[in-house]
């Protein structure tokens, strides 16, 4: 697999309340391969949001690169496409109209077409004239993904998606996220506080450390798909985890 | 019956005031404040001879007038000041200076520029009701939440579809808000508007009435037609607030 995603030496400090710098990420360095699905975890504050807006454009680094198919990303575009924790649905557009709003340049039959197979896709079939105020927060995250994957970006960047889900819930859009990524090949970088939805979902685990963040472990996820997380090997991965983060749990 | 209920204080409080109202007169035995009965029987003189509703259409139409002048320049002008920062550094301040400005201090210059008629009366409408629907369509540009522009920015729409599928509908409720508190006030200043020696309008009534033989029981029913006017007014701008361009912002 080519790479596909390339940081290089990335640093980001911001001006701090007190008067001189925080610096937030220090000398991050990683590549991803293409269709590669990156798993983030890191103590709360350590920096990994930062991160994540470093790499899809919409903060610009004190040092270093992102690097996208060997080019330099200074600017977001529709190739790689940011999911917030907040969620970003337009609550004044139906969810169809949310689903067309990112499809430039097509006919507006075709736009709505290719919406409303998104929005069957994501499980959101007979809610395209539904208000976001009229969805669930689990519909609402569907109609948020629906919306990111209808522009076919090679790089999905999730921020924590699935965390202000209920457990069950969380549970579920996992598993869809993975039914929908096996069809559709996209680069995913995933923040997670979870590390138990880091392993069933990601191929490697980046573990960062506590601010200024870097990265202090790498974990390669070789389970196959649908995985078992009751494993022995996949509750020994869990405990690495965690004692990377300093949580010791048996 | 639960809104009866809800009613009930409200109502109790309208009925303790009449009362308390029609004891004071009756006891001071004054001939010129008129008992709550009084205002009825004058209304109801004012409603046979049809002079009420010319007042009440020549009010509402300056209010309209002056009021939907002010929507039709308030909104673009707040919308650019919020969505170019130049153009808001330009005219806040001006804007900020102007606003505290009472109406009634715009009289003379009023009528130097419009003379008496329907002229005069309209601009103090415009000039007061103008302001607050500026601020408020500015506000709304700039509290737009940034994830929403983050989210525009991140699909590479052009500047056109942001402005009219976010931008716009954005703060489309802040407009209505705007709005609402702009004909409050701008029904608040009719009366004012209306001192300027005009025929018509119940400023007009109002103050025709005390001139021409101390009638203070039309008075007093003009003020009360003032009011119930005002509220409907509002109800009817709340009623806005229903279209489903704004209704997602309330429905929750």
């Amino acid at each position: 697999m080519p790479t596909k995603i390339e940081v290089r030496d990335l640093r980001k400090a911001f001006a701090s309340d007190k008067g001189g710098a925080l610096s937030v990420v220090e000398n991050v360095s990683f590549s991803v391969r293409d269709g590669e699905f990156i798993a983030i975890v890191g103590p709360s504050g350590c920096g990994k949001t930062t991160l994540m807006n470093i790499m899809a454009g919409f903060i610009k680094p004190d040092g270093g690169a992102v690097m996208i198919d060997g080019v330099a990303r200074t600017k977001p575009d529709a190739r790689g496409i940011l999911i917030s924790q907040q969620g970003s649905v337009f609550p004044w557009l139906t969810v169809r109209e949310n689903l067309m709003f990112g499809l430039n340049g097509h006919a507006p039959a075709n736009k709505m077409a290719i919406a409303d197979e998104y929005a069957d896709i994501v499980g959101l079939k007979g809610f395209e004239e539904s208000y976001p105020h009229e969805l669930s927060g689990g519909m609402l995250k569907r109609a948020e993904l629906a919306r990111a994957l209808v522009v076919k970006p090679e790089i999905l960047y999730m921020d924590e998606p699935f965390s202000a889900l209920d457990a069950l819930i969380s549970l579920r859009m996992r598993n869809e996220l993975l039914r929908i990524l096996a069809k559709e090949k996209h680069t995913v970088m995933l923040i997670t506080h979870d590390v138990e939805e880091a392993i069933h979902v990601a191929d490697r685990i980046l573990v960062l450390s506590p601010r200024p963040t870097h990265i202090q472990a790498t974990f390669d996820v070789p389970f196959a798909h649908p995985r078992k997380l009751s494993s022995r090997e996949a509750q020994e991965l869990r405990v690495a985890i965690l004692r990377e983060l300093g949580v010791d749990h048996e | 019956m639960n809104r009866f209920k809800e009613t009930l204080p409200a109502l109790a409080v309208i009925a303790a005031l009449l009362a308390i109202w029609w004891i004071a007169v009756s006891a001071t035995r004054s001939v010129i404040f008129p008992t709550p009965w009084g205002v009825v029987t004058g209304t109801l003189e004012l409603l046979n001879d049809g002079t009420l509703w010319r007042h009440i259409g020549a009010s509402l139409l300056r209010v309209g007038a002056g009021f939907l002048l002010a929507v039709c320049v308030a909104v673009p002008v707040g919308l650019w000041m919020g969505w170019v920062n130049g153009a808001y550094r330009t005219l806040n301040p001006i804007f900020q200076i102007l606003r505290p400005i009472s109406p009634i201090a715009w009289i003379p210059i009023a009528i130097l520029w419009f003379g008496v008629g329907n002229a005069s009366p309209i601009y103090l409408i415009f000039i007061s009701s103008v302001f607050p629907m500026v601020v408020q369509t500015t506000v709304g540009v700039h509290t737009i939440e940034k994830r929403y522009l983050r989210a525009a920015e991140n699909f590479g729409v052009s500047r056109h579809t942001l402005f009219t599928q976010v931008v716009i509908p954005a703060v489309l409720p802040q407009v209505l808000t705007g709005m609402r508190i702009g004909l409050g006030v701008a029904w608040l200043v009719v009366v004012a508007a209306e001192m300027i020696a005009l025929h018509s309008g119940l400023g007009y009534m109002i103050m025709d009435s005390r001139n021409a033989g101390n009638r203070y029981d039309l008075v007093i029913a003009g003020m009360i037609i003032i009011g119930l006017i005002g509220l409907s007014l509002d109800g009817t701008m709340r009623l806005l607030e229903r279209i489903k361009w704004v209704r997602w912002r309330y429905a929750h």
